[in-house]
C-alpha cells in the first residue's frame, strides 16, 4: 500500500474523474476499510478506535463522537438501534458537507456501514435538506449500487449483520438541523425540537435508541480506522480535538472555498489559504468563525491570559484570529468553533446591517414553539430594522441586549441561544456603530454588497 | 376530481412506505412526490396524502405549513429562489434580487409578467463559498454575475411555453416589495 497523504484524507478523492461513482471510489480505496472492520473487528474495538481518535462532532456542537456512541443503552433485542446522519446543512456560512456528498458520497456511505456495525444498527437514515438535489441523487445512486453488489443487504462482506441506508429529504427548515427536530421531521411531524431528556441515544427515531451524527463526522470514520484512532488524532495541532477537518471560508476573500487541514488552523491561515482578502485596500473588519450562530471576532482583539495555567496562555497577547480553531480554544475566546466555516467581512460592511441580515434569518427560522424564541427573534429583527431605518433611539441598542438575555437558556432547543449569542457579540464589539446609527437616524449606506459591485458586472449585451 | 399520482409515482410511493417502521414517516417524501407532479400542495393533495398516510388532513396541513419548500399556492412553471443570507448578501445577493425583479417585472413573492417564473427569497442554501447564488427549480446556480444570470434565465425562458392566460398563478400574484414568505 502506498503511503497515506495525511493532509488529504476526507478530500483525497475530490477531483478524481467520476469521484462520486462506486467504481471510481472503489478503485481509489473505498470500502477496503469497511471490509476489514466488518470482517475482522468486534464492534467494541471499532468504538474504541473512534474514542481514541478524539473526534469532536463536526456539526457544530463539538461533542466527542466516541463518547456519544457510548451513551447507547445495553442492546435490547426488541429495540432496533438507528443511525441518523444529519445532512441538513443550513447554518449560514456553512457549505462543507455538501462537498462531501457531491464529490465523495461513498466516503459517507462507507462510514455509515462501519458505524452501524459499531453501534449495532441495521438501518441508517441520511436526512438531507431537499435543496441539495445533486447530493440526494448521488447518495441514492450510491445506495442502489451498493445494494446491487450485496454490500448493503442481509450479509455485507459475508458478515451476518443486515444493513440498509435510506435518504430522507427535508423540506426547507433550518431548525431541522437540531437533532430532535430532525427526528420529528424524519417521523413525518412538524420539525419542532423535543424536550430532552430523554436523549436520542435512549429514545430517538421512532422511540428507539438512535445515534445522530453529522456527515463529516461519519465520513471521517473510515480514515480513523485505516490510520488507527491515536494516529488519526495526532494529525491535529490541538489536544482532545483530533484529526483533520473541512474548513470553509465565504465572504470577502479572493477565493472562497472548502479545503481540508489539520484541526487547529487559525482564522488568519484560513484566510491566507483562500488567497487573502478580496481587496487589499479593504482590511479585515470582522469574522464569524463557524457559522452564523457563533459570536463574531475582531482582528484587533487580543488574548488576555497572563496566568500560565490558563488554557489560552500559549496565545497570550496574540490576536483572536491567530488562535487555532478548536472546540475548546474558540470557547475560550467567548465564541464557538461551530461548523468551522468562517464568514469573512472587510471594512465595507456595516455591522448593524450584518446583524440585521442574520436576525431576519433567525426570525424566519424560529419554529415558534417557545415564546422567548418566537417573540425574541422577531423583536431582535424588528429593533435592528428600526436602527437601520433611523427610527430608533440609543435605548434600543440596550434593548437588543435585554431581549437577547431573556432568550438565553429559556427555550427547548439552542436556536434562541444561537440567535442571542451572536446578537450580544455584535452589540458588544460594534456598539459604536449601533449607537451612531441610532443617533444619526439610520445607516447612511447600509448596502452590504459595496465590495463586490464591480465583480457582478452589468447585464448581458 | 380527487388528486391521483401517476402510475410511476404510485410505484415510487409504494416503495417509500417500505423504508420506515411507521406510515407517517413517509409524509415528507410523499408530499415532495405530489408537489413534483402537481406543482403545489392544495386541499386535494392534502386529502390524498392524509388518506395514504393514515392521518387527518389537519395533521398533514400542519406539516405542509411548517416547511418552506412546500408551495401552498400555485407557482409558475419555474421557481427562482434567491439566497439572501449574510454570505450571499455581502457577495451581491441584493443586486441579484434587484436584477431579477427588474427583468421579471415582479417583486419577490410574485410571478413574472410572462407567467413563467415565480420569484422567492431563500435562506442559506449551503452555497456560501460560491455566492451569490440562486436555486432555479432543482438546480443551484452559483458564482453569479448579472450576465451569467441573464444567460441562465434566457435558456429557461426559451424552453418554457407561455402559460395560458387563465393559469391560476397569474391571478393577482405580483408580490410586494416587502413581502416575506
Amino acid at each position: 500500500m502506498s503511503a497515506i497523504d495525511t493532509s488529504r484524507l476526507l478530500t483525497d478523492r475530490y477531483g478524481l474523474p467520476g469521484s462520486h461513482t462506486l467504481a471510481a471510489a472503489e478503485k481509489a480505496g473505498a470500502y477496503a476499510t469497511a471490509r476489514t472492520a466488518l470482517t475482522t473487528m468486534q464492534p467494541d474495538a471499532i468504538k474504541a478506535e473512534v474514542k481514541a481518535a478524539n473526534i469532536r462532532g463536526r456539526g457544530g456542537a463539538g461533542f466527542p463522537a466516541g463518547v456519544k456512541w457510548g451513551f447507547l443503552p445495553p442492546k435490547d433485542p426488541n429495540k432496533p438501534v438507528y443511525l441518523v446522519i444529519n445532512a441538513d446543512e443550513g447554518e449560514p456560512g456553512t457549505f462543507k458537507d455538501r462537498t462531501l456528498m457531491e464529490n465523495d458520497p461513498h466516503r459517507l456511505l462507507e462510514g455509515c456501514m462501519i458505524a452501524m456495525r459499531a453501534i449495532g444498527a441495521n438501518v441508517t437514515y441520511i436526512y438531507v435538506r431537499c435543496e441539495l438535489v445533486v447530493s440526494i441523487q448521488r447518495l441514492e445512486q450510491g445506495i442502489r449500487d451498493l445494494r446491487a453488489r450485496g454490500l448493503l443487504g442481509p450479509k455485507p462482506f459475508g458478515v451476518d449483520h443486515p444493513m440498509d441506508i435510506h435518504v430522507h429529504p427535508g423540506a426547507g427548515a433550518y431548525i431541522c438541523g437540531e437533532e430532535t427536530s430532525l427526528l420529528n421531521s424524519l417521523e413525518g411531524y412538524r420539525g419542532e425540537p423535543r424536550l430532552k431528556p430523554p436523549f436520542p441515544a435512549v429514545s430517538g427515531a421512532f422511540g428507539m435508541p438512535t445515534i445522530v451524527n453529522n456527515v463529516e463526522t461519519i465520513a471521517s470514520v473510515p480514515d480513523i480506522l485505516k490510520l488507527g484512532g491515536a494516529a488519526w488524532s495526532a494529525l491535529s495541532r490541538l489536544p482532545n480535538d483530533g484529526g483533520t477537518r473541512l474548513y470553509g471560508v465565504s465572504g470577502h476573500v479572493k477565493n472562497p472555498h472548502v479545503f481540508e487541514g489539520p484541526v487547529g488552523l487559525t482564522l488568519r491561515e484560513m484566510i491566507e489559504r483562500c488567497g487573502g482578502m478580496l481587496d487589499p485596500a479593504r482590511p479585515l473588519k470582522a469574522v464569524i468563525p463557524g457559522g452564523s450562530s457563533t459570536p463574531v471576532l475582531r482582528p484587533e482583539d487580543v488574548v488576555h491570559a497572563p496566568d500560565a495555567a490558563h488554557p489560552l496562555h500559549a496565545w497570550h497577547g496574540k490576536s483572536h484570529i491567530d488562535v487555532p480553531m478548536g472546540v475548546d480554544t474558540m470557547r475560550g475566546l467567548g465564541t464557538m468553533l461551530g461548523t468551522c466555516c468562517a464568514i469573512v467581512m472587510d471594512s465595507s460592511v456595516n455591522m448593524v446591517e450584518a446583524a440585521r441580515n442574520l436576525m431576519r434569518f433567525y426570525h424566519h427560522e424560529s419554529c415558534g414553539q417557545c415564546t422567548p424564541c418566537r417573540e425574541g427573534t422577531g423583536w431582535l429583527a424588528e429593533i435592528c430594522d428600526r436602527i437601520v431605518d433611523g427610527e430608533a433611539t440609543e435605548a434600543d441598542v440596550d434593548l437588543l441586549v435585554d431581549v437577547s438575555n431573556n432568550m438565553m437558556g429559556n427555550t427547548i432547543c439552542a436556536l434562541a441561544d444561537g440567535t442571542a449569542m451572536p446578537m450580544l457579540a455584535f452589540v458588544r464589539k460594534f456598539r459604536g456603530e449601533f449607537l451612531e446609527a441610532a443617533r444619526k437616524g439610520g445607516v447612511a449606506d447600509g448596502r452590504l454588497d459595496r465590495a463586490v459591485v464591480s465583480l457582478l458586472g452589468g447585464r448581458a449585451a | 376530481m380527487p388528486f391521483q399520482l401517476t402510475p410511476d409515482r404510485e410505484k415510487h410511493a409504494a416503495e417509500l412506505f417500505t423504508r420506515y417502521p411507521t406510515r407517517r414517516a413517509a409524509c415528507i417524501p410523499l408530499l415532495h412526490l405530489c408537489q413534483e407532479q402537481n406543482g403545489w400542495i392544495g386541499e386535494d393533495v392534502i386529502a390524498f396524502a392524509a388518506e395514504r398516510l393514515g392521518l387527518t388532513t389537519a395533521q398533514v396541513q400542519g406539516v405542509v405549513t411548517f416547511y418552506t419548500m412546500f408551495h401552498q399556492q400555485p407557482v409558475a412553471p419555474n421557481v427562482v429562489w434567491v439566497c439572501r443570507t449574510l454570505s450571499c448578501e455581502i457577495r451581491g445577493a441584493k443586486r441579484i434580487q434587484e436584477h431579477l425583479e427588474e427583468r421579471l417585472g415582479c417583486h419577490v413573492g410574485g410571478v413574472s409578467k410572462d407567467g413563467k417564473f415565480s420569484l422567492k427569497k431563500a435562506e442559506c442554501l449551503a452555497g456560501c463559498g460560491q455566492a451569490p447564488m440562486i436555486q432555479l427549480n432543482d438546480e443551484l446556480h452559483e458564482n453569479l454575475t448579472l450576465a451569467s444570470l441573464d444567460r441562465i434565465l434566457d435558456a429557461v425562458a426559451t424552453r418554457t411555453p407561455a402559460p395560458p392566460a387563465s393559469a391560476p398563478h397569474l391571478a393577482g400574484a405580483h408580490g410586494t416589495a416587502g413581502s416575506k414568505e
